[in-house]
């Protein structure tokens, strides 16, 4: 089934959740709703599911207008940060008491139920533990149980509130390569809300990224990752160095320094801020190079890769607040000569600018 | 000794209070409790059954127990309808409520003893109204049902409510996502979570109930057979010097508070279970 | 025509309120029922009992009922009834302080079985409360014929009602500081003897304050308990006017007596008592929620 949000707007009190988010999410893809906290993902998706009524705006299920329909007339599965198991069930009871609460004429039969049931169970290959009660399980456990209970209704989307959010960092990775696998087998539309954006990345067919109630930019994990829209998706994927400067043709006036950018939209002689990412950066030690000039504080070696910090210097060779973070192969690293204490200039391969708006990303 | 009883701690004063407690425990409470035990081993089992199975104290303790029963119910129904009005709705002078439902615990019993009487006497403020309709409620069982809710009426209240502003919205909500209505959402849901907390008010009612004497006195008119409460047929019997037959009366009650003691703890065990909460 | 859609939206969500959403809400018609059904039990069994106590007061005038009050007999209720809460609640402080650290600070074999113990006056019947001390002092008590002899009298006199009294209020403040102190577990105690603290320092400067308004909300309760407690204390008072009524007494009396107008006086001030009960229970409690909330800010 296809989702649809137009023109979304949420306050509570002076706080503005959502201002004017429009959205489509394709049918069968699983999707992210990637932000900080507070920028009104966990928001809309409350607003989807029907547990939340948006200030105005529509919510539009399968083409059809569902701004008014109630919650359990939606048809969603959702699945709650905290699980939300009845713990005064077992976990046959949970994930049948979708099929229990159904009106008389379309509620299965006892045998239907419990087939339905133990289907389920395997299906999150958990079919051992039916009569346990939700307090003697695990974290994972739980959190696979309450998909299976979402699911035992046919929902025709499942929304995911930070699904992984309450679990430890392995188990966390476990499940969201188990929750990838399982897409693929029911193809449900699905969307799910993390703040983690290694987990967005990494598991779902497209990302959404939000800040501040509002949609920022919408792309699959390469897209957002490798041409950021925004200066905040630009800081909010991954490690990324910032130089502030003036943008003058070719080039980025940093300080005294010049560096080369891949070309902008921005008019010559605005405020600018650029990003390049750690692996976006070079080191040289040539003078002539159009780069920023830095002193080399640590060299960290992990396997392959090295990860160089360094700290900005001003003209007078005094160190300024500016850090900076180059990544390099190990035998990038041997080839240049650095050590640690070396004065160099950073060069980026790649430079993205973005006016600057006053206040920084 | 190879594994010590009491593990040794930094912390000061282990056995200067845990003497002072167990002194004054034991002065206090368990040497005059195990009086009632000692009079009762000079009683022979003809004296106690010949007590206990008097008719007026038989219909005392039926009437008692039934009473309190009844009113303990009365209190679980409407207390767990009031507890839900404070949690979950706002409404005028809600504060106000809130407080003063546990005026019963504050109030003097014989003080609420006559302000009852007052308003159910054949010519009180509802008495007068009642009479002509021919509903009696002062001097009959009906009165003193009325007392006993009133002195049960905070614990339903109190032992529903935190259970109930503790409940997670989320459970409510994953309920109605499943297609549950909101009576479905209610029943199923709602209270088999808050039933053991609903049980535990309704035994601490019952309780309390069954040994209190205050309050229901002056509105009972204790007419033996009709109206007379146990715990006043055992001040009957101080009064003519008859200590076995009160001593009986007694363990008879103390016996089966206690069994009520033992159900309450095992209700907030539960309780504790079911909401996975810790006591 | 969207825009139409989205008036009317904005219009209903103001109506229906922000704090609970709609899946999770009743009907408007089952809200006003319950909360009907719920006040109108309060008015019921609860408020009117309480009014009908002021309005039997003053029935006769304010003349009439400063004189109950200034009766002799009314005024040696109320010094009984003070004397007799000023020394029980004390005790049942130290008490429940003294329970209440050396259960919550320290592990020992048969701590669930003390609690319970601690409890066990709250599960008995007044009148039985009573009953036991007549049966250990009594003319045929354990002691009697001692006490007798000695010309010391306990039962149908003022150490009696004192007994009887500390025993239903007995388990007021412990019951009150074992969860809280439970739940303040012994870090801090443990961090103010590395620091160097001795003993009573400990307490004074660490644990008090932190217990403060646990130790004042028992204590309030206790009092209200002592001054209030009407079957033990009947039980072994004897009723000598003058001498062993207390207030609750008192207004027995002086309602048998068919002097309602004095009887409901006397209650009054035991009414003012309760209320007084429930106002400081409740700033207590709205400045402990104050503190915890501040804590968890801070």
């Amino acid at each position: 089934m296809s989702i649809q949000v137009n023109s979304i707007y949420k306050s509570f009190g002076d706080f503005k959740a959502l201002d004017n988010v429009s959205l489509e999410f394709p049918t069968g893809k699983l999707v992210a709703l990637l932000g900080p906290s507070g920028c009104g993902k966990t928001t809309l998706l409350r607003i989807i599911a029907g547990l939340e009524t948006a200030d105005s705006g529509q919510v539009i299920l399968d083409g059809q207008d569902a701004s008014d329909r109630h919650v359990r007339e939606r048809q969603v599965g959702f699945v709650f940060q905290h699980y939300a198991l009845f713990k005064h069930m077992t976990v046959f009871e949970n994930v049948a008491f979708g099929l229990r609460v159904k009106p008389r004429r379309e509620r299965p039969s006892e045998a239907v139920i419990k087939k339905k049931v133990h289907d389920l169970l395997a299906l999150v290959q958990l079919d051992w533990l039916a009569d346990r009660f939700p307090s003697q399980l695990s974290g994972g456990q739980r959190q696979r149980i309450a998909l299976a209970r979402a699911l035992a209704v046919e929902p025709k989307v499942l929304l995911l509130d930070e699904p992984f959010g309450a679990l430890d960092a392995k188990v966390r990775k476990e499940l969201r390569r188990w929750l990838r696998r399982l897409h693929d087998e029911i193809h449900v539309t699905s969307i799910f809300v993390t703040h983690d954006q290694e987990e967005a990345l990494e598991v779902a067919d497209e990302v959404v990224l939000m800040n501040q109630g509002k949609v920022e930019q919408v792309g699959t994990p390469d897209q957002v990752y490798d041409k950021p829209a925004t200066p905040f998706v630009y800081s909010f994927l991954g490690s990324v160095n910032l130089f502030h400067g003036r943008v003058d043709g070719e080039v980025v006036h940093v300080g005294p320094h010049q560096l080369v950018h891949g070309g902008s939209t921005v008019a010559d002689g605005s405020s600018v801020v650029a990003f390049a990412r750690p692996h976006e950066l070079t080191i040289s030690k040539d003078p002539e190079s159009l780069g920023v000039y830095a002193v080399i504080e640590r060299v960290l070696t992990f396997g392959a890769t090295s990860r160089i910090e360094l700290i900005g210097l001003d003209i007078n060779e005094e160190k300024t607040s500016q850090n900076y973070e180059v990544e390099l192969t190990r035998l990038e690293v041997a080839s240049l000569n650095v050590a640690e204490g070396d004065h160099v200039y950073l060069v980026p391969k790649k430079l993205s600018v973005f006016e600057h708006k006053g206040t920084a990303a | 000794m190879s594994k010590p009883l009491f593990k040794r701690s930094v912390i000061p004063g282990f056995g200067v209070t845990l003497g002072f407690t167990l002194a004054y425990l034991g002065l206090i409470v368990l040497i005059p409790l195990s009086a009632v035990i000692w009079k009762t081993s000079d009683l022979t089992l003809l004296q106690f059954w010949q007590t206990i199975s008097e008719p007026r104290v038989v219909a005392s303790l039926k009437l008692s127990f039934g009473a309190s029963l009844i009113a303990a119910t009365v209190n679980a129904f409407f207390g767990l309808i009031l507890a839900w009005a404070l949690v979950r709705y706002s409404f005028p002078g809600k504060k106000i409520v809130d407080t003063l439902v546990d005026l019963p615990f504050a109030l003097p019993t014989a003080v609420a003893g006559i302000a009852l009487t007052a308003i159910y006497a054949k010519n009180g403020w509802l008495g007068q109204y009642l009479e002509p309709l021919g509903i009696k409620i002062a001097f009959t069982p009906i009165g003193i049902m009325i007392a006993l809710i009133f002195i049960g009426l905070p614990f339903v209240v109190r032992t529903v409510q935190p259970v109930l502003e503790d409940l997670d919205k989320e459970i409510e909500e994953a309920a109605a996502s499943l297609g549950a209505n909101r009576a479905q959402t209610v029943f199923k849901v709602v209270l088999p979570i808050i039933l053991p907390a609903l049980l535990t008010g309704f035994a601490l009612a019952f309780a309390r109930a069954v040994g209190e004497y205050g309050s229901v006195i002056f509105i009972a008119g204790n007419l033996p057979m009709v109206s007379e409460i146990a715990p006043l047929m055992i001040i009957t019997k101080l009064e003519q010097y008859d200590y076995s037959g009160a001593t009986s009366i007694a363990v008879v009650m103390l016996f089966l508070s206690f069994i009520l003691l033992l159900i309450v703890n095992s209700l907030q065990a539960w309780t504790a279970k079911r909401t996975g909460r810790e006591v | 025509m969207a825009g139409g859609i989205s008036t009317a939206l904005g219009a209903k969500s103001v109506r229906s309120g922000q704090k609970v959403n709609g899946a999770t809400q009743e009907s408007p018609w089952v809200r006003r029922l319950i909360i009907g059904t719920g006040l109108f039990y309060f008015a019921l069994f609860l408020l009117l009992p309480l009014g009908s106590v002021f309005v039997e007061a003053f029935r006769k005038g304010l003349d009439v009922y400063l004189a109950a009050l200034m009766d002799p007999d009314a005024l040696s209720a109320i010094k009984l009834t003070l004397i007799v809460a000023v020394i029980s609640v004390p005790l049942n402080l130290v008490f429940g302080v003294a329970a209440a650290w050396a259960i919550t600070k320290f592990n020992f074999p048969g701590k669930r079985i003390l609690i319970t113990m601690i409890d066990l006056p709250f599960s008995v019947s007044p009148v039985i409360a009573g009953l036991i001390f007549v049966l250990v002092f009594g003319a045929q008590g354990w002691f009697g014929s001692w006490f007798l002899d000695n010309d010391v009298k306990i039962i149908f006199a003022i150490p009696g009602i004192l007994l009887a009294t500390i025993f239903v209020t007995f388990p007021f403040v412990a019951r009150e500081l074992i969860p809280l102190m439970e739940a303040q577990g012994k870090e801090e105690e443990e961090a103010a003897i590395v620091l160097g603290a001795r003993g009573w320092q400990v307490f004074r400067f660490v644990t008090l304050p932190n217990i403060l308004w646990g130790v004042i909300y028992g204590v309030v309760l206790c009092n209200a308990r002592a001054m209030g407690e009407f079957g033990a204390v009947s039980v072994v008072s004897g009723h000598i006017r003058g001498e062993t009524n207390s207030m609750p007494l008192h207004v027995e009396i002086l309602y048998n007596e068919y002097n309602f107008a004095a009887a409901f006086a006397v209650a009054s001030l035991l009414a003012i008592l309760a209320l007084l009960t429930l106002l400081i229970k409740t700033f207590v409690e709205w400045k402990a929620a104050k503190v915890n909330s501040e804590l968890k800010e801070g």
